[in-house]
């Protein structure tokens, strides 16, 4: 039987491989992946838990979030587009423009 | 008494015309100057409306703006703001008549002026200690734009110190300010933001300390009293013109004003306990000022630190505690006002035609521009306190008043006015007498159409301050005597 | 009726200065100079009118007053433009417009080329408003009003031709210098308002002397004296006196008639106006006095002194005056101060005479104005040397000539006056008219008789001047022979000025107490002794110089001539230790505001900027580090939190 706690576990390493993923990776669409990762391993906490304590509430926020999320790759994306266009990598390492 | 909003009208007219402009197509530079003079002129006349506020706050207006904390959006004038409004008024169309050697940004350049013109007239109407500070901070923002945007090689660095040192002081005005309304909360349970609310206050004398040396900060950074006046020289030098006349003729008002309206009304005993420090601090803006002026070479750096010498005056009216010279303060912020905005403007002038600034660059100039070097040698005269023009009536009343309660630094001040005629006279010898020093300089044109209008009134100010005091002192002086009688002297 | 036509006088000219200014383009020249005469003969007119209804001729009014419209007012200040002619002030205004009168028509003359010439009727007449000013206003503040406004027509009239910047540097000079004096001014101006509660001339002085009356003031108060001396270092710098007199022989700069009008006969004795209209303050302290006294003659003295040597016409002249106005100080020093005023008019009449003399000789020989070049003139310019003539014998101080009995008042006053002091300056003043008798002769002896020394430029134009040039020299040379009869000795029971003058000095000589009358051989015998010691010098220098300049003076090489040739170096001392430490101090501020003021300001600036600098090394730029350091907080976080 799978119990809620399964939900979590897998989350929890959804949510590891997306952390791992965007501190280790160097590829600016691997690391955006990751943080998609890492939301959406969010979302399935929110959804199991909604379904375990019976809210829907729950399930609204994992709804918004996914909204929020469809925006934010498509800014995210042109915001990576553009800047392949100017800087023709998307080497993390090498696109370090905002230096203080 | 109630009005219909006439001093609303005063201080917002202009933002519209800022409005305006901005809509304006900015290839058309004529119709840009027409529309921003015509809403100046507008502006001029309606305010010549007020000329009879004299010992009570009249034209009150009083709407809720913030009711939680007791916030109101409250206007009155009375004869010591009256002047300040109207010179306000007086100097923004002086100033647009005189903007033909603004190429482009012209429209910036008047839509700035006008928001500024706004800021400069709430500061002097509002009645409330919140709206005072909203106003004496909006003043700030377009002539740091004024600088940074149309001055000269350095307007950045002069801009950016401008705008630091002010900020400086401005922050522990507004933890005073806070402190203010909370205590009088505390002591009537009524949120209050009203000045005249503010001054019923009774705190004890270590508090009231504190709450002057707030403002006292962010009024002496204004005025400014020396060591805080560094920046001056630097803004002054690197302004347009426009933006040296606004700052001389009105920004500096801003703190005596403060120190009068303000710091020393709302902290009565620390007006007295503060007086010597103060009074010791406004001697050496004096003469300090004075030297400095004839240390410089440059014209503008010359009228800036005379500018230091001339509001350590005032500092001496208003801190000697005394009617006359309270009066002979007042007064003097309007001949200050009048004298040193009018010297800028005559720099201005010199400085377009052959765009250098040197006392050295000229020579002659009353020969080769008669009528730029007459106004200029009548400017200087004005400035150096010459009877019968204007300078001389606030420094008599002034000396009068302050021999009285300070005879040692009415003394000391007095010798500034020596000094005033040396650096001064040293310029008009130096730009205006000999022979001209070079090719350039013996070809300037003389003044145009526009720029005598442009100086006319405040000439003709000159003289009738000179001569005909007694129309402003029936205005100023119960104004300045109910301030007094509230300090306690009288 | 009065009170209108006193307005009347002190308005034509400011009028008159109006119409000029507005209309230069419309007027004609010769237009504007009529109008300019007009503008100071009429009010001469007037005065003539309204004082002859005050003072001895009607005892029973003291003064005419009239109020223009009020002026500063609040606060507990009440001034006005308010006038008042009494006796003293009658005086000096009929000097004021009388010489001025006859000096602007002489200008007419003297100017007529001059590119300028409407302008200089423009501060012409300025200046004879800002005289009457000074001399009929009721109140302080209106008395410093015309005095700072004949300062400034002086410093505009000096630096008339400002092209050349030496003559724009001796204006600059001269106001300068006259402001500190003004600052004496008006630190008195500010201590009688704090004693008297007003500044009203009439009311402080007759305050005064009520006051002394109750026994508020007793003579010699310290307060009183403090005052009489700040009135008197204004005085000083509007009167030349030691050791503010430098800027006279500088003034020299400007315009011949306006060294007549300004620097000789009337502005210079703005300070004798104002000493003589306090003088109850000066009689109540007799330290001020003192100090007067001494002033006075030391700087008829030393002036006298560089005189001796002077090469250029004009500045023998200016020195004289300089020492004329020490004896008027010391008239003033020693009590006798209707004597000094006698002084001020027959003055006015003879050193104008002289200066317009110079004048005609300077337009006549092209503003050549070094006598070693002149010589030789008296057959080519007759009616310039005839009246140049009498005004020296006026100068020195010879029977009976105006001049002699003005002179004689003030040292025999002087020399015949109580305890150390007053004989002591009455020696002197009695030297020093021995020396005045010699530059003047030694002057007129180089400039007219013996050999030509002209140059070619010079001799080019050589002409007499025009009528309107001369006619002002008659009259004034009438004046400097008949003057005298104003006031004659005490035992000749003639003394029109002296009675009319009688009610203003009666205060003052009440407190200080009447001049001892003398016996007639005692006056006598002193007028003898005076007159011989003058012709000594006058024929010492007649014979020295009938051929021209020669060996100079009779003195030997060495320190004292050149001293004298170098003006005692007061000039270079003042360089030295007033403007050059001052110029250091301006230098010093300018310093230090930009490096220590600004350097802490700057410093400060710097100072934030480096903590950012320090802060900026965490913000690089490369996301892994600050993916890595916001994990690391949040695991921190999570774990202080289990």
């Amino acid at each position: 039987m799978i119990t809620v706690v399964d939900y979590y576990v897998v989350a929890s390493i959804l949510f590891a491989i997306g952390a791992l993923g965007f501190l280790l990776r160097k590829n600016v669409l691997v690391m955006f992946m990751s943080v998609e990762l890492m939301l959406n391993s969010a979302n399935l906490v929110l959804v199991a838990s909604a379904k375990s304590f019976d809210l829907a509430r729950g399930s609204a926020f994992a709804l918004v979030s996914v909204a929020v999320a469809a925006a934010e790759v498509g800014v995210g994306l042109a915001i990576i587009i553009a800047l392949f266009r100017l800087k023709a990598t998307v080497d993390a390492e090498e696109i370090t423009n905002l230096r203080g | 008494m109630n009005s219909f909003g006439i001093l609303s009208l005063i201080t917002f007219l202009p933002l519209l015309g800022a409005l305006v402009v901005a809509f304006l197509p900015r290839e058309n530079p004529k119709v840009l100057r027409a529309a921003a003079l015509l809403f100046g002129l507008a502006n001029l006349g309606l305010s010549l409306l007020i000329v009879n506020a004299a010992g009570t706050m009249v034209f009150v207006e009083r709407l809720h703006w913030i009711p939680a904390f007791g916030v109101c959006y409250g206007m009155a004038v009375d004869g010591i703001s009256m002047p300040l409004v109207i010179l306000s008024c007086l100097v923004v169309p002086i100033i647009i008549a005189t903007t033909f050697h603004v190429g482009r940004g012209l429209k910036e350049y008047l839509v700035l002026l006008l928001i500024m013109e706004t800021g400069m007239v709430g500061v002097f109407c509002a009645t409330d200690i919140i709206l005072f500070y909203v106003f004496f901070e909006l003043t700030l923002v377009p002539l740091y734009f004024l600088i940074g945007m149309f001055g000269g090689v350095n307007r950045i660095y002069a801009a950016f110190k401008f705008f630091l040192f002010t900020a400086f002081g401005s922050l522990p005005m507004l933890v005073a300010i806070l402190f203010l309304l909370y205590q009088h909360h505390q002591a009537t349970g009524v949120w209050s933001a009203s000045i005249e609310d503010l001054r019923a206050l009774r705190l004890d004398a270590a508090t009231q300390n504190w709450v002057f040396a707030g403002f006292a900060l962010a009024f002496a950074i204004k005025v400014p009293l020396w060591p805080l006046h560094t920046w001056l020289p630097d803004a002054h030098v690197q302004a347009p013109t426009g933006g040296s006349i606004v700052l001389a003729a009105i920004m500096l008002k801003l703190g005596t004003y403060g120190f009068l309206r303000i710091a020393m009304p709302l902290a009565p005993q620390a007006a007295h306990s503060f007086a010597t420090p103060v009074l010791v601090l406004a001697v050496i803006s004096v003469i300090y000022g004075a030297y400095l002026a004839w240390a410089q070479d440059d014209l503008k750096k010359l009228v800036a630190c005379s500018s230091v010498s001339h509001m350590g005056f005032v500092m001496l009216g208003l801190f000697a505690l005394e009617p006359l010279a309270a009066r002979g303060a007042m007064l003097q912020m309007l001949n200050h006002g009048v004298s040193t905005g009018a010297l800028f403007l005559l720099v201005g002038c010199v400085y377009e035609r052959r765009h250098k600034r040197g006392l050295d660059d000229f020579g002659g100039l009353v020969k080769v521009s008669p009528a730029l070097g007459i106004a200029l040698v009548i400017t200087s005269l004005s400035s150096i306190g010459l009877p019968g023009l204007n300078g001389f009536v606030g420094e008599l009343f002034i000396l009068l008043g302050a021999f009285k309660t300070q005879p040692v630094f009415a003394i000391l001040c007095a010798s500034g006015v020596l000094l005033g005629a040396i650096y001064m006279l040293q310029m008009v010898r130096r730009v205006c007498y000999g022979t001209p020093n070079c090719e350039e300089a013996a070809h300037l044109s003389d003044m145009s159409v526009a720029e005598k209008f442009a100086f006319a009134p405040l000439v003709i100010l000159m003289f009738w301050i000179g001569l005909a005091p007694g129309f402003l002192l029936e205005r100023i002086g119960p104004a300045v005597d109910s301030i007094l009688a509230a300090l306690g002297n009288t | 009726m009065e009170e209108n036509l006193l307005e009347l006088i002190i308005l034509i000219p400011f009028a008159s200065v109006v119409v000029q200014y507005f209309l230069h383009r419309v007027l004609p020249a010769r237009l504007a100079g009529l109008i300019a005469c007009g503008a100071v003969l009429v009010p001469f007119l007037l005065t003539v009118v309204v004082g002859r209804g005050i003072g001895a001729a009607a005892p029973q009014v003291p003064a005419v007053t009239a109020t223009i419209a009020s002026w500063l007012t609040g606060g507990g200040l009440e001034v006005a433009f308010g006038l008042r002619l009494d006796p003293l002030s009658c005086a000096w205004t009929l000097v004021v417009t009388g010489i001025g009168f006859l000096i602007h028509v002489y200008s007419l003359g003297y100017m007529h080329h001059d590119p300028g010439f409407k302008r200089f009727f423009i501060y012409m007449n300025l200046f004879i408003g800002s005289m009457l000013a000074l001399v009929l206003g009721d109140s302080l503040p209106l008395l410093f009003l015309g005095w700072e406004g004949v300062g400034l027509c002086s410093y505009l009239l000096i630096g008339f031709w400002f092209e050349d910047m030496n003559n724009a540097r001796a204006g600059q000079k001269a106001f300068v210098v006259n402001r500190i004096g003004d600052l004496g001014f008006l630190l008195a101006m500010l201590m009688i308002f704090q004693t008297f509660g007003t500044l009203d001339i009439a009311a402080v002085t007759n305050g005064l002397s009520a006051g002394h009356a109750q026994g508020t003031f007793a003579l010699g108060d310290a307060r009183i004296t403090l005052i009489a001396l700040l009135l008197f270092v204004g005085a000083c710098g509007k009167s030349a006196q030691l050791p503010l007199f430098v800027w006279l022989p500088d003034a020299m700069a400007g315009p011949t008639p306006v060294s007549a009008l300004i620097h000789a006969a009337t502005m210079v004795t703005a300070g004798i106006y104002m000493v003589a209209r306090f003088s109850v303050f000066f009689a109540l302290a007799p330290v001020a006095s003192a100090v007067v006294a001494i002033v006075g003659a030391l700087t008829a003295f030393v002036s006298a002194t560089i005189a001796l040597r002077q090469r250029d016409i004009k500045k023998v002249l200016a020195y004289s005056t300089c020492s004329q106005l020490g004896y008027m100080f010391l008239g003033l020093g020693v009590g006798a101060y209707g004597a000094a005023v006698f002084h001020v008019v027959t003055h006015a009449f003879f050193k104008a005479l002289l200066f317009l003399g110079a004048g005609s000789v300077i337009h006549a020989l092209s503003h050549e104005q070094n006598a070693m070049k002149m010589g030789g003139l008296k057959p080519h310019l007759p009616r310039t040397h005839w009246t140049f003539f009498v005004g020296c014998f006026a100068l020195a101080g010879i029977f009976p000539f105006a001049g002699f009995f003005s002179k004689d008042k003030i040292l025999g006053e002087a020399l015949l006056g109580h305890g150390w002091l007053f004989p002591l300056v009455g020696v002197l003043g009695l030297i020093t008219a021995l020396m005045t008798a010699f530059y003047t002769f030694r002057l007129y002896r180089l400039v007219f008789t013996g050999p030509e020394r002209l140059d070619a430029h010079a001799k080019k134009h050589l002409h007499e001047s025009p009528a309107t040039m001369t006619v002002p020299l008659v009259i004034l040379a009438l004046l400097s022979i008949g003057g005298g009869a104003l006031s004659l000795p005490a035992f000749a029971h003639f003394d029109i000025l002296g009675d009319y003058l009688r009610p203003i000095f009666a205060p003052a000589l009440a407190v200080a107490g009447e001049a001892a009358h003398h016996a007639v051989n005692v006056e006598v015998a002193l007028m003898l002794v005076s007159l011989a010691v003058v012709i000594g010098g006058a024929w010492w220098a007649w014979n020295r110089f009938a051929r021209g300049p020669g060996d100079q003076l009779p003195l030997p090489q060495g320190g004292l001539p050149f001293l004298l040739e170098n003006k005692w170096f007061v000039d270079e001392i003042y360089a030295i230790f007033v403007v050059g430490p001052m110029r250091g101090t301006a230098l010093l501020a300018g310093f230090f505001d930009r490096y220590v003021i600004d350097g802490i300001v700057n410093g400060l600036a710097r100072l934030c900027d480096l903590c950012g600098a320090v802060v900026r090394l965490l913000q690089n730029g490369a996301v892994h580090t600050y993916a890595l350091l916001f994990i690391a907080g949040a695991v921190y976080l999570v774990c202080s939190l289990l």
